[in-house]
């Protein structure tokens, strides 16, 4: 290759990739007070992979990022949200009484805060396992653009 | 008994027994991705599935023994009418025990159709697919919030096109099957999930008990009615209620066997719970537009579907279409039953809901083991059967005198009860229909059985080749059950007398 046509997208893409995935975790943690939460948060991760194998070809995005890595973390964002809810059944309250999660004292609510981050973060790796999957589903049917047809 | 067995169990299992029959399976569906072996999946989903058999029967057993027969379980620790509440009664304790026993039966009888029609790297994905749907189906029929409910019958819904789909290494007929599914499952849960919006635009809750104590206020309401025909036409789809059951017969068709054994037992049955705890919990008979429905609507409904799709199953050449006509059918029995409004209506339509799925879980399991042995499921690949594989055949046979309502066969009974319920009302011609539709359904099991038995194999070179034993014994299980509740009733016409009491006494 003598000369890359792409280099102003990629240049930006490899800024832009990085702080992508810090804004959906900003979105993540920030979703308890303001608009957003685990699923906007899944979406955008996954928006920076996706993005990462429009502008690098999907082959190189599944070498980053393998199908099978996306349908595990899927399925651990299943696990992790359902376990949350087991772990505040054996803290002794109900299925996901997240106030069982802490042993909170008067006017303090650890376990709401922390029950409450951890599904939504199951919910994150949920959505982003799932976007990624059905993004490589459909991706992987279409042959890759050569450079020359663009 | 019953007492033992609430004393033997443990205390976290009796207080927890409503989340943990979903929690359970919904937890081990996600672990079975992780798992690279299909036969572990398969243990997984066994141990899953027993689990929640068990819930189920801890739950009917505390539905049976608390005053007032009704178990509310908070989810989360908020109180109900604001907070998710599964709420559970002797109709949906009766549903949830026969999803978990259908589910506990098929997934034992699952393993050798699995190897033989799933790919080797998709099957632990199979299984986790099954798991999502028994917990959307025990979702559906545990749920006290509508929607809630409306969740719970996407995420079955959704893992059963998947299911579907996956026939389509045996036959690739299965994915058109499976997408015309999709469309219309989609449409239905469409349906329902507006005519849910409505209910909470009206009523301004979402809990189903809530918004029943403030529906009679706003009887003349047109959002309400509008309400009411959106979730009868949403939850008619899913229930095959003709004539909207045109997925029905592919989608059973063309089907993974394991996929079809149990969907025919368990899938149609849920929606058409979901269905009476609308018409009967969260609407009441009492409304004039409802009242105008049964009579208008699901009677002649219910009626066409005996007869028109008893009819359609005597010309299909393919025993499992014949099979799946023959559903829609016996969906139309059981609609009859509940038209009618009254206890004994809605308790015979109910038990026919419970038998129905003990004779078709059997036919099924029984077609089954033909499609491995001799990898087939027209007419021509019956003949001669009886000889060949004596054991299946006699199971099968026994379900198809089911079927058909044959005395001292669980059948005869539900068919029995149906026309006393029908003649409580007057009803002469219907109970005519009744009859006749029993009769269509001699013609077209006989020709199955004439085929099986009567005809000359085939293939001379048949060898004597029977399904192998994890078929044979869940098949047998099933086809002594038709048996024996034909002989002694009384535990389902219990179970169906109290669903029906409950609902129509205590509720609304």
């Amino acid at each position: 290759m003598t000369e890359d046509h792409h280099v102003i997208l990629r240049v930006v893409a490899k800024l832009l990739i990085p702080l992508i995935t810090l804004y959906a975790f900003y979105v993540h943690f920030h979703g308890e007070y303001s608009p957003g939460g685990g699923f906007q948060a899944g979406v955008i991760f996954a928006v920076a992979i996706i993005l990462y194998s429009l502008i690098f070809g999907v082959p190189a995005a599944l070498r980053a990022v393998p199908p099978v890595f996306a349908r595990c973390l899927a399925a651990f964002g299943v696990l992790l949200y359902a376990g949350v809810g087991v772990a505040a059944l054996l803290g002794g309250g109900n299925y996901l009484d997240y106030d069982a999660l802490a042993n909170d004292g008067p006017g303090e609510h650890v376990g709401q805060h922390l029950g409450i981050i951890l599904i939504e973060l199951g919910v994150l790796f949920g959505v982003a396992g799932s976007m990624l999957a059905i993004f490589y589903a459909f991706a992987g049917r279409v042959a890759e653009i050569r450079d020359e047809d663009w | 008994m019953i007492e033992l067995f609430l004393t033997l169990a443990p205390d976290w299992a009796l207080r927890h027994a409503a989340p943990l029959l979903v929690v359970i399976p919904m937890m081990c569906a996600p672990l079975c991705v992780f798992i690279p072996s299909g036969r572990i999946a398969w243990f997984i989903s066994i141990l899953a599935s027993a689990l929640s058999l068990f819930m189920a029967l801890l739950l009917l057993a505390q539905v049976q023994t608390v005053p007032g027969g009704q178990i509310s379980y908070e989810l989360g620790g908020w109180e109900p009418p604001l907070g998710i509440e599964f709420a559970v009664d002797a109709l949906n304790a009766t549903i949830l025990l026969l999803v978990a026993a259908f589910g506990v039966l098929a997934v034992v009888f699952s393993w050798p159709t699995v190897a033989a029609e799933v790919r080797a790297e998709k099957r632990a994905m199979f299984y986790g697919a099954y798991l999502v749907c028994f917990t959307g189906l025990a979702g559906v029929a545990i749920t006290g919030d509508a929607f809630n409910m409306f969740v719970f019958l996407e995420i079955s819904s959704i893992a059963t096109y998947v299911l579907v789909a996956l026939g389509a290494s045996r036959d690739r007929r299965a994915l058109p099957a499976a997408f015309n599914y999709l469309v219309m499952g989609t449409i239905g849960a469409t349906f329902f999930v507006i005519g849910v919006g409505f209910l909470y635009a009206a009523t301004g809750t979402l809990n189903m008990a809530d918004i029943a104590t403030r529906l009679p206020e706003l009887e003349g309401s047109r959002t309400v009615q509008a309400a009411f025909a959106f979730i009868i036409v949403g939850l008619g789809l899913k229930a095959a209620m003709w004539p909207l059951h045109q997925w029905l017969p592919n989608a059973y068709a063309y089907s993974p066997s394991f996929v079809v054994v149990f969907l025919s037992a368990t899938a149609t049955k849920v929606a058409l719970y979901a269905l009476i705890r609308f018409l009967f919990t969260v609407f009441s008979p009492e409304f004039a537009f409802e009242g105008a429905s049964f009579g208008m609507l699901f009677m002649p409904l219910g009626i066409a579907a005996m007869v028109v799709c008893s009819f359609q199953a005597v010309f299909q050449t393919d025993v499992r279409r014949t099979l799946a006509y023959s559903s829609v059918a016996q969906v139309g029995y059981m609609l009859l039953g509940l038209s009618l409004g009254t206890a004994i209506g809605l308790s015979a339509g109910l038990l026919h809901l419970v038998n129905h799925a003990l004779m078709k879980g059997a036919l099924f399991m029984a077609v089954a083991g033909v499609v491995l042995t001799y990898q087939g499921t027209t007419l021509r690949d019956f003949a001669g059967l009886g000889r060949s594989a004596p054991w299946t055949m006699t199971a099968f046979a026994i379900a198809a005198l089911s079927l058909i309502g044959v005395p001292l066969t669980a059948g005869f009974q539900s068919k029995f009860a149906l026309l006393v319920a029908v003649q409580d009302q007057g009803l002469w011609w219907a109970a005519l229909l009744i009859v006749f539709a029993s009769v269509l359904a001699v013609i077209y099991m006989g020709r199955i059985m004439e085929a099986v038995f009567f005809k000359p194999p085939h293939n001379p070179q048949k060898i004597h080749k029977e399904a192998p034993i994890t078929i044979l014994v869940p098949l047998w299980i099933l086809a002594l059950a038709n048996l024996y509740f034909g002989i002694d009733a009384s535990f389902p016409i219990g179970l169906a007398d109290s669903a029906a009491s409950a609902v129509l006494g205590g509720g609304s």
